[in-house]
């Protein structure tokens, strides 16, 4: 496959380069090592530089006045926006825009008015509840959240667990059960406004990421209006698998760009830092170290970027954002430790972004899918069945 | 689990107690003498001495600063969000050190005296 990058590709990762390192990183000098959020007043002015240049609202389909910029495209963006201490879960600080959440492109004309336009307008926050206590990975069979229907209206009862994002939100995207005998034919979408009777934000679970958090959600008898069902009854599950797939790419891709800098970090220290009278990079244990940080970044990236182009190009990428999700995950992790191990005892403290992206890309082997999940995917792929 | 409260014991604010304060990253609650809260906030990773120069600035701050408690945690980002969230869950409001942090930014947490099961 040609990687090849045309004129104007090159341009905008010229210019999303310039503007991490000018604009982010500079920033991140008096942030708390680890902050997710930028103050307002530099939020509010990177965003109007965003928007000048036309980048923001990247992920928003180019109908609803997004800037209509393909996978490959943006994936080759997603490596550079990374490349800061908070890029890997909140790349350039959120300064580009987001999309909102995909599944509400999908909804019908009254619910784009009550909530994909707010959204895009920044005036609703929404969550996306698929998790529950007993489990995330096989969420066709785990999911214990019924709804059954009274009148013209649903009653859910249940709970979700790890939902980002829930106790801020004015709504959220929440999948139940609806025919007990169908299993994953049996589940439905739901739009469940956060001010509804009987729903609760019952705790907050604190992860590796200090300064973003999860929620436990209690539904108690909770009466969603038949409007609410995004989508049609019975088919939630193939809502919710139209993300998956998507989403693992720049989700990879995120992990590429946090590996390319600290590997660029680590080639920097290796050739300033002596031991012994001569510097870290003339060992040939560190040699090794670098030699196989590039072998695990060339992988992660090459392979993101041959999902991308193939979504890109119509074809199936299910196997594809499955292994780059794997791949890039799995190497970004050996990469961020090797460059700790170069950097010594400066590399676990705070001092430097490694030891965040280390706790975070430890995150990455479980989110979207974990990574036993992305095997398995292939396996079915490649050797045909379903799972068992 | 953690309870959701700082359930910790609340010490007299004197030098002493400061400087025997661990150079810890946490989070931290300062109170006045009538049992009120004057501020919730956290010692991050740009803290000098950690818990020990947070909490000592943080008090500075306040006349009425009176007592004091702290938990350690490197989770201190997300535990200071859920201590806030606690407290607006409970009073209604902000302690008047964090209010120009504004209630929308805040979490809603359903532990509040509305709620018969929260803890």
């Amino acid at each position: 496959m040609d990687f090849e990058l045309s004129p104007e590709q090159k341009l905008i990762l010229e210019t999303v380069r310039r503007f991490v390192r000018e604009e982010i990183v500079p920033l991140e000098t008096d942030l708390d090592p680890d902050a997710s959020e930028l103050p307002p007043r530099h939020r509010e002015r990177l965003v109007a530089m965003t928007k000048e240049l036309g980048f923001y609202g990247l992920d928003i389909p180019e109908e609803y006045g997004g800037p209509g910029i393909d996978l490959t495209t943006r994936t080759l963006m997603a490596f550079e926006m990374a490349q800061h201490r908070a890029g890997l879960y909140a790349p350039c600080y959120g300064v580009f825009g987001g999309a909102g959440l995909a599944q509400l492109y999908e909804a019908d004309d009254g619910q784009k008015e009550r909530y994909l336009y707010p959204v895009l307008r920044g005036e609703k926050r929404g969550f996306f509840a698929l998790t529950e206590p007993s489990g995330g990975s096989d969420p066709a069979r785990a999911i214990r959240t019924t709804a059954v229907r009274d009148g013209d209206d649903w009653i859910l009862d249940g709970e979700k667990t790890f939902i980002s994002g829930a106790d801020k939100a004015d709504f959220g995207i929440v999948f139940a059960r609806t025919d007990p005998e169908l299993g994953r034919k049996g589940i439905t979408c739901f739009l469940v406004d956060t001010d509804m009777p009987g729903f609760r934000v019952r705790r907050i679970v604190h992860t590796l990421r200090s300064t973003h958090y999860a929620a436990e959600l209690e539904f108690n008898r909770v009466r969603v209006p038949g409007r609410n069902v995004l989508g049609e009854v019975n088919q939630g599950f193939a809502i919710a698998n139209d993300r998956l797939s998507r989403n693992r790419i720049p989700y990879a891709a995120g992990c590429v760009g946090v590996a390319l800098k600290a590997q660029e970090m680590a080639i920097a220290y290796a050739k300033t830092r002596k031991t012994f009278g001569d510097y870290l990079s003339t060992r040939q244990a560190v040699q090794w170290m670098i030699v196989d940080n590039e072998i695990d970044l060339r992988t992660a990236r090459a392979l993101t970027l041959e999902a991308a182009a193939r979504a890109d190009a119509g074809k199936p990428f299910r196997t594809e954002a499955a292994i780059c999700k794997l791949v890039a995950s799995e190497g970004a992790g050996r990469v961020v430790d090797r460059a700790m191990q170069i950097h010594g005892g400066y590399g676990m403290t705070k001092d430097l972004p490694l030891e965040r992206w280390y706790r975070e890309l430890r995150i990455r082997r479980v989110g979207e899918g974990p990574n036993e999940i992305q095997r398995l995917i292939v396996a079915r792929d490649v050797i045909g069945g379903s799972f068992h | 689990m953690t309870g959701v409260r700082l359930a910790k014991a609340w010490l007299d604010l004197d030098e002493a107690a400061i400087a025997a304060l661990p150079g810890q990253l946490g989070v931290y609650e300062i109170g006045d003498a009538r049992g009120g809260t004057l501020e919730l906030g956290f010692a991050g990773g740009r803290s000098r001495f950690g818990l020990r120069s947070a909490i000592a600035e943080a008090a500075a701050k306040h006349e009425a600063a009176r007592r004091f408690r702290y938990e350690v945690t490197m989770q201190y980002w997300s535990r200071f969000e859920e201590l806030l969230a606690v407290y607006l869950a409970d009073h209604g409001e902000l302690p008047p050190g964090n209010a120009d942090r504004g209630e929308q930014r805040v979490g809603r947490l359903g532990v509040g005296p509305s709620c018969a099961t929260g803890d």
